[in-house]
């Protein structure tokens, strides 16, 4: 311990009160920063995971046709023709997916591909008719490019499996219809009417997948789009997610198909999130900022206070640096049991929060609040309380520095 | 010249203005003196001549406006800062004429203070010494009491063993006997004297008393800012 470190310590137990105001501005502020930053990353991440397994990381859909300014501009597959968009047209629907899917199973990072036929329809039940969507889908393929098979609340994905002209159904538009697994109902296209019955029930969370999608296996979804062939859209998974913008950038290019990775098609969503989650990280460090003041004013205090014990100081030896050091170590201490309890309290109050049954519904449906566990915002927290606090000693420990021996003394003694 | 004792401390044609503006005053008007290692000086004169403002100025607190000042031969007046400061660690033990005293510390923090920031004693030297020094101010009993425990007297008694810490070159006292009774005040005479002898240390004083002041190698009377 240095013999600095030892005159802070002694110049701050003199003066715990003082320093209390700017201490528990530093917990609140750190412990409230971890807190929302843990909930609003932990939603952000259910977000995306969510996407993430219903949509994929990758949809490949759209033929890309070169017009001929873009062929002009730099010739097809070129590389810089992707991004000029205004160049290209694209044509609805994939022909061949076979082919294409082996030609995206090629990428490196691509861990699954299923083929996916959609088309709005209007479902009947005995209770009440609803407009939603149809997917025709191979299970086993889709099951490994989406968490499907885990978000099964009701009935099973066995059943659909095996059961002829089975389906699954979101939570929402289930409810809605009033339908549960074993039940019947009906889809009626032109003068056609088919039966289906309710496999299972699933619930992804997302608002807008549950109520509408309805899963029906890719012969029946043939049977009934009238679509012997082809593709709405590839869904592809990706080992790594964070790679999805360059493997997808590459696809456009190689495939000849317009691919869309998930942070682009979210873009508004993911934009709201992360606004939300800068809008409190600036309101939560206003703490933050209270404590830099507080511990300005408590230091500058101390300063006045003890201009005599500084006089002494430096009659003794003890040089400007010695002097500032010790204001500096003050507000360290100060700073250091601060953030070490707004760290623990941050994580108390996050682990309250995950454990506390919070039903919530809207955009998602969850029963307890979201969290996320990083240390980054621990050490977000801690960086951005170390910064503003030692900046607002800065300015007294410094004045304490330039302070005069002979001044002092004169000004004290005489 | 062998048996010459040493200069401790010389100054030369020193000059302090002190105050703003019309509040300004010529406080010293060129004082001239020598310290030997070894003696022991008296600076005595009226209330308000300067004695504290010279002590202030010799022990490198505070820079003159004119004149210059040798610690231990080396010029010291307006020279740099840093090496002003080390010099007071060094050379320069200063006993305030208010007993100045750290008082969240103990007395044996207090005497140890300066050898923390000299660091050139181990730890346990530093204790052996302190106790030593305090327990030759009559306060071998009271080391681990807090300044803030202690009379007047006892926080004087402090100062000047603590002025005597790092074994300094020259030891200035502004009244070190002023808030004693006349035991203490003989104890703590007795002791700057007998240590600076020893330790071949020069020591100024500031007094008022007459009996300390005759007791002192030499005299300097003090009226209106120079010697008389
Ligand atoms: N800041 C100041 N501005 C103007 N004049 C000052 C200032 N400080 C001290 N003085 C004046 O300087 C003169 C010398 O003061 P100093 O403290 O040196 O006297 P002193 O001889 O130590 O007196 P005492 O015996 O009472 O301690 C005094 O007349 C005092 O009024
Ligand atoms: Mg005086």
């Amino acid at each position: 311990m240095s013999q600095n470190f030892r005159i802070a310590l002694r110049f701050l137990t003199a003066k715990k009160r003082a320093m209390l105001m700017s201490l528990s501005c530093i917990i609140l502020g750190v412990g409230l920063f971890i807190v929302t930053q843990a909930a609003t990353t932990g939603f952000q991440e259910f977000f995306i995971k969510t996407i993430l397994g219903t949509n994929g990381a990758i949809l490949i859909q759209d033929k890309v046709q070169a017009t001929m300014r873009s062929i002009a501009s730099g010739g097809y597959n070129s590389g810089y023709e992707i991004r000029q968009k205004e160049g290209q047209k694209y044509i609805e629907g994939i022909d061949y997916p076979e082919i294409l899917t082996g030609g995206v199973k090629a990428f490196r990072n691509v861990s699954g591909v299923s083929a996916v036929l959609r088309e709005t329809v209007t479902i009947h039940s005995s209770f009440r008719e609803q407009t939603g969507q149809a997917y025709g889908i191979l299970l086993a393929d889709h099951l490994r490019v989406s968490s499907l098979g885990s978000q099964i609340v009701a009935g099973s994905i066995e059943d659909f499996r095996v059961q002829q002209a089975g389906a699954l159904v979101g939570r929402v538009i289930a409810d809605k219809l009033q339908l549960d697994p074993g039940d019947t109902f009906e889809i009626v296209d032109k003068n056609d009417v088919h039966h289906y019955r309710v496999s299972a029930i699933y619930q992804t969370g997302v608002n807008d997948i549950d109520s509408v999608r309805v899963y029906l296996k890719m012969d029946d979804a043939r049977a009934l789009f009238k679509k012997p062939t082809g593709a709405t859209y590839l869904q592809v998974s990706l080992i790594e997610r964070d790679r999805a913008r360059e493997d997808a950038a590459e696809m456009t290019n190689s495939l000849g198909y317009r691919a869309d990775a998930w942070q682009d098609r979210e873009k508004s969503w993911l934009g709201v999130f992360k606004a939300f989650r800068v809008a409190t990280a600036i309101t939560v460090s206003v703490f933050t900022l209270i404590a830099g003041l507080a511990m300005f004013n408590t230091l500058a205090m101390i300063v006045l206070e003890k201009t005599k014990e500084i006089a002494i100081l430096r009659s003794m030896g003890y040089t400007r640096e010695d002097i500032s050091t010790i204001f500096l170590w003050q507000a360290a201490i100060v700073l250091a049991i601060g953030t070490l309890v707004g760290c623990a309290l941050g994580g108390i109050i996050t682990y309250a929060v995950s454990q506390y049954p919070m039903p919530i519904t809207g955009i998602f449906t969850s029963h307890k609040f979201l969290v996320q566990w990083s240390k980054w915002h621990y050490i977000e927290a801690v960086i951005i309380s170390v910064l503003t606090v030692m900046v607002a000693s800065l300015m007294p420990s410094r004045r304490a520095a330039r302070l005069e021996p002979g001044d002092i003394i004169r000004g004290t003694a005489q | 010249m062998a048996d010459q004792p040493k200069i401790a401390m010389r100054c030369e044609g020193l000059q302090r203005y002190l105050g703003q503006d019309e509040g300004r005053v010529h406080v010293l008007k060129g004082v001239t003196f020598e310290a030997h290692a070894g003696h022991v000086y008296a600076i005595v004169g009226p209330s308000g001549c300067g004695k504290s403002t010279l002590l202030y100025l010799l022990g490198l607190l505070d820079q003159p406006d004119a004149g210059k000042i040798w610690i231990n031969g080396q010029l010291m007046s307006n020279s740099l800062d840093a090496v002003r400061t080390a010099a007071r660690g060094e050379h320069i033990g200063f006993v305030f004429q208010f007993h100045f005293l750290m008082l969240e510390f103990t007395c044996i923090e207090n005497v140890m203070m300066p050898m923390k920031k000299l660091g050139r004693l181990t730890p346990l030297q530093m204790v052996e010494r302190a106790t030593r020094l305090l327990d030759s101010v009559g306060l071998g009993d009271k080391v681990h009491r807090l300044g803030t425990h202690l009379s007047g007297g006892e926080q004087q008694r402090v100062a000047v063993a603590r002025a005597m810490a790092n074994q300094p070159t020259i030891i200035l006292a502004d009244e070190p006997t002023g808030n004693l009774d006349v035991k203490n005040a003989s104890l703590v005479f007795d002791l700057l004297t007998s240590l600076a002898k020893d330790n071949g240390q020069a020591v100024v004083l500031v007094t008022h008393n007459p009996d300390i002041a005759h007791r002192c190698d030499f005299t300097r009377p003090m009226r209106d800012g120079v010697f008389v």
